[in-house]
């Protein structure tokens, strides 16, 4: 009995001190939002609270915006009362979390089954698309997400050979996408080779370009190498906007010929794609069969990688990156090892512009600008250098988000007729990529697959460990 | 006496305008451990690189197993089966152990990997043990283990360590010259071994040389040197005291 009244009092005395641990902790966190709100009056008093108008007589007038500035206080104070209350008990919960030995079930059949699922999703995309909006509908769906974010997919994971793997800085990166470009655009437009022809031309264009801009870099690494391929970038674009006679300079070049499928054309004739499968005519066809083509030429670039890494070339680039001076006293030819490094690179981004030019069936430079070169490096370094999966979810979140944000106009009905959403695409774009940049300051994926474990004889180690020495 | 398997002759080297080696001369035989000891500063870590062509000697010849090496280039010094544990270790961090031994055999025929891995395995056990792990989050000792682990998967004529012992604490130090020792008695390995850790390496060794701003100044066994008095109270008093400190 006594032991049971007991148990009651300490329960009670115990809860007693929750609550009051609460109250203070909620005091705390008041004053702490009251002296944010605070500080935002002082902020926005005189940048919201007022406004200068012009009356009919021409005369500025000051007139004062409470509603708005008061509003405003209220939700950072709110935001940031909340954020008080929630983010640090929430961190302290989960440092004090154990680690656990085993990942839980369900972690590992999800790492066991994620890339097959994603890869059967992408493999479906466009059908399924089709199927739940319609021919019509569906186009903007396989394109502009789609076609566009595999686009980067493949660029990203291009690029991550150069910079994830072999751990050399490349700020050009986009010369190579426009040589392919160019190479498609100009030998289909003017000896009218096929697509399937040029576009391995292209990319042996594209790597023998990667290997000239290789042999001047050879010594230089990080911030110097990433000045120069910043210029070589800036002298191929250059190039195409001067050399008139051949690229046809700002102006670009226009009529490039789209791929057939196997020698039929996507047109409306009776010899067209959709006359000879006895489908009604739409343009969708031809979408979905570019999608499936950049597909491939993604999954190629991704599987080519996956193989590499584990064959002695690809080790020698992680190596590379790693320690340069170890790998050379380890017979590792570091020159050729960089070379392969950019050949690779660049022949894939070579594959990617001849796509492009196929797709868009126009060029001009202003598709190869830096800022191309710099979201294909953000994509691969917000994934995790060197994590391919990383890349792909990356290219996803930046492609994928600035193709949303063009679709915001659902916001001109909350901020009015005079709200432009688009002005505010790279902001929250920009933003997105700083939050995730804080959140995982070392990309989406850092952990590295190691390339080889041991199968063939375990036992060595497990020998090893039971006798116990060292 | 038979020609040595290492043979540098006059050698000079320079960092840009700076001499780092005045003209060094020095033999290694087959089957030898060679140390070399010095002060900080003195040229033993660039007599070792310049041995492996990085810095390049600008004058005087490097032979190695009767082949003239001193125009090759490092990985091509390296092809011919001499390895190096470089100062610093310079393990390859984010790979695993065993990617880093990988890497070692490099210029090694891929059929004899697995004989080989088990050998240097066996050798080093604590290494043995963390072969999926990656090189970085090793301890300082594992990593220097895995240094010479790493040199060794290329299976040597002639191994170059520099200064595997240090910032090492001396069990694991104790540890390390017990596999060089290990090393050389059972497989015959050619050592060149660079150490501050005079004492050690001086009892270790067959023969020793001192260097001195670039210079050889004395050689002799090991034995010989530590009874010399100069090199008693340059690396051996003042080592000691180090130590004690
Ligand atoms: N990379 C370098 N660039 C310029 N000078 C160097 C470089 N490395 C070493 N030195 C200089 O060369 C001399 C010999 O250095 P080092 O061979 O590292 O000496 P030790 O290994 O005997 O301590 C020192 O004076 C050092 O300052
Ligand atoms: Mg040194």
């Amino acid at each position: 009995m006594t032991v049971l009244a007991n148990s009651a009092g300490k329960g009670g005395r115990v809860e007693e001190g929750a609550i009051a641990r609460d109250r203070n902790r909620f005091v705390a966190a008041a004053t702490d939002a009251s002296l944010t709100a605070l500080i935002a009056f002082g902020l926005f008093l005189p940048l919201i609270g007022f406004e200068t108008v012009q009356n009919i007589n021409e005369v500025l007038v000051l007139r004062t915006r409470w509603p708005f500035l008061f509003s405003l206080v209220a939700i950072i104070g709110a935001g940031r009362l909340a954020y008080v209350l929630v983010v640090p008990p929430w961190l302290a919960r989960r440092a004090a979390r154990p680690i656990a030995a085993e990942p839980p079930a369900w972690r590992v059949a999800v790492a066991r089954w994620f890339v097959p699922c994603a890869i059967g999703f992408v493999v479906a995309y466009p059908l399924m698309v089709a199927w739940a909006l319609g021919l019509r509908g569906s186009l903007k769906w396989i394109d502009n997400f789609g076609i566009q974010i595999l686009i980067y997919v493949m660029l990203g994971w291009g690029l991550n050979i150069v910079v994830g793997l072999a751990g050399l800085l490349d700020l050009g990166y986009v010369a190579f996408y426009a040589v392919g470009a160019y190479s498609y655009a100009l030998l289909a437009t003017h000896f009218g080779l096929a697509f399937w022809i040029l576009l391995p031309l292209a990319g042996i264009l594209a790597s023998f370009w990667g290997i000239l801009l290789g042999f001047p870099v050879l010594r230089l690494r990080g911030d110097y190498l990433a000045i120069v391929t910043l210029a070589f970038g800036e002298i191929i674009r250059m190039v195409l906007i001067n050399w008139v006679a051949l690229t046809n300079g700002y102006a670009g070049i226009s009529g490039i010929p789209r791929p057939s499928f196997f020698g039929i054309p996507f047109n409306a004739d009776d010899n067209g794609f959709a006359a000879v499968f006895g489908l009604p005519f739409s343009p969708i066809y031809r979408t979905i069969f570019l999608y499936y083509i950049i597909m491939a030429l993604a999954l190629l670039t991704c599987f080519v990688t996956v193989r590499l890494r584990r064959l002695p070339v690809g080790r020698a680039w992680e190596a590379l990156r790693e320690d340069e001076i170890a790998c050379r006293s380890l017979g590792i030819n570091t020159t050729n090892t960089k070379l392969t490094a950019f050949a690779m690179g660049a022949m894939f981004a070579g594959f990617a512009g001849s796509f492009f030019a196929a797709r868009q069936s126009f060029i001009s430079p202003e598709s190869f600008t830096f800022l191309e070169s710099a979201t294909i490096l953000s994509i691969v370094v917000l994934g995790g250098m060197g994590s391919q999966l990383g890349v792909a979810i990356a290219a996803i979140v930046m492609i994928g988000g600035t193709e949303i944000t063009r679709q915001l106009d659902f916001l001109k009905e909350i901020f009015g007729p005079t709200f432009d959403p688009t002005q505010y695409r790279m902001l929250i774009v920009g933003f997105a990529m700083v939050v995730i940049m804080v959140w995982r300051p070392r990309g989406l994926i850092t952990t590295r697959a190691p390339s080889v474990y041991l199968k063939v004889r375990k036992t060595i180690a497990a020998d090893l460990v039971k006798e116990g020495r060292g | 006496m038979s020609t040595p398997l290492l043979s540098v002759r006059g050698v000079k080297a320079y960092y840009g305008r700076v001499q780092a080696l005045k003209g060094v001369d020095l033999d290694i035989n087959d089957g030898e451990i060679v140390a070399l000891i010095g002060a900080n500063g003195a040229g033993k870590s660039t007599l070792m690189m310049t041995v492996c062509g990085d810095p390049r000697a600008r004058e005087g010849t490097i032979t190695f197993a009767g082949q003239d090496i001193t125009r090759l280039s490092t990985h091509q010094i390296a092809r011919l089966r001499l390895a190096q544990a470089p100062e610093g270790r310079r393990i390859f961090p984010r790979m695993t152990v065993l990617e880093n031994l990988q890497l070692g055999a490099t210029t090694a025929d891929p059929a004899g990997f697995e004989t080989n891995l088990e050998r240097v395995l066996a050798l080093f056990p604590r290494v043995a043990q963390r072969l999926h792990q990656r090189g970085g989050t090793l301890s300082g000792g594992e990593q220097q283990m895995l240094a010479i682990a790493r040199a060794l998967m290329s299976s040597p004529r002639l191994l170059l360590l520099d200064e595997p012992s240090l910032g090492l604490a001396p069990l694991i130090a104790r540890q390390i010259f017990d596999a060089i020792r290990t090393l050389n008695a059972q497989e015959g390995l050619t050592v060149f071994l660079v150490e501050q850790n005079a004492f050690h390496a001086l009892r270790l060794a067959h023969r020793g040389y001192v260097m001195v701003n670039g210079l050889i100044t004395l050689s002799g066994s090991g034995r010989e040197l530590l009874e010399r008095p100069e090199v008693k109270a340059a690396y051996l008093e003042g080592g000691r005291q180090r130590a004690a400190h």
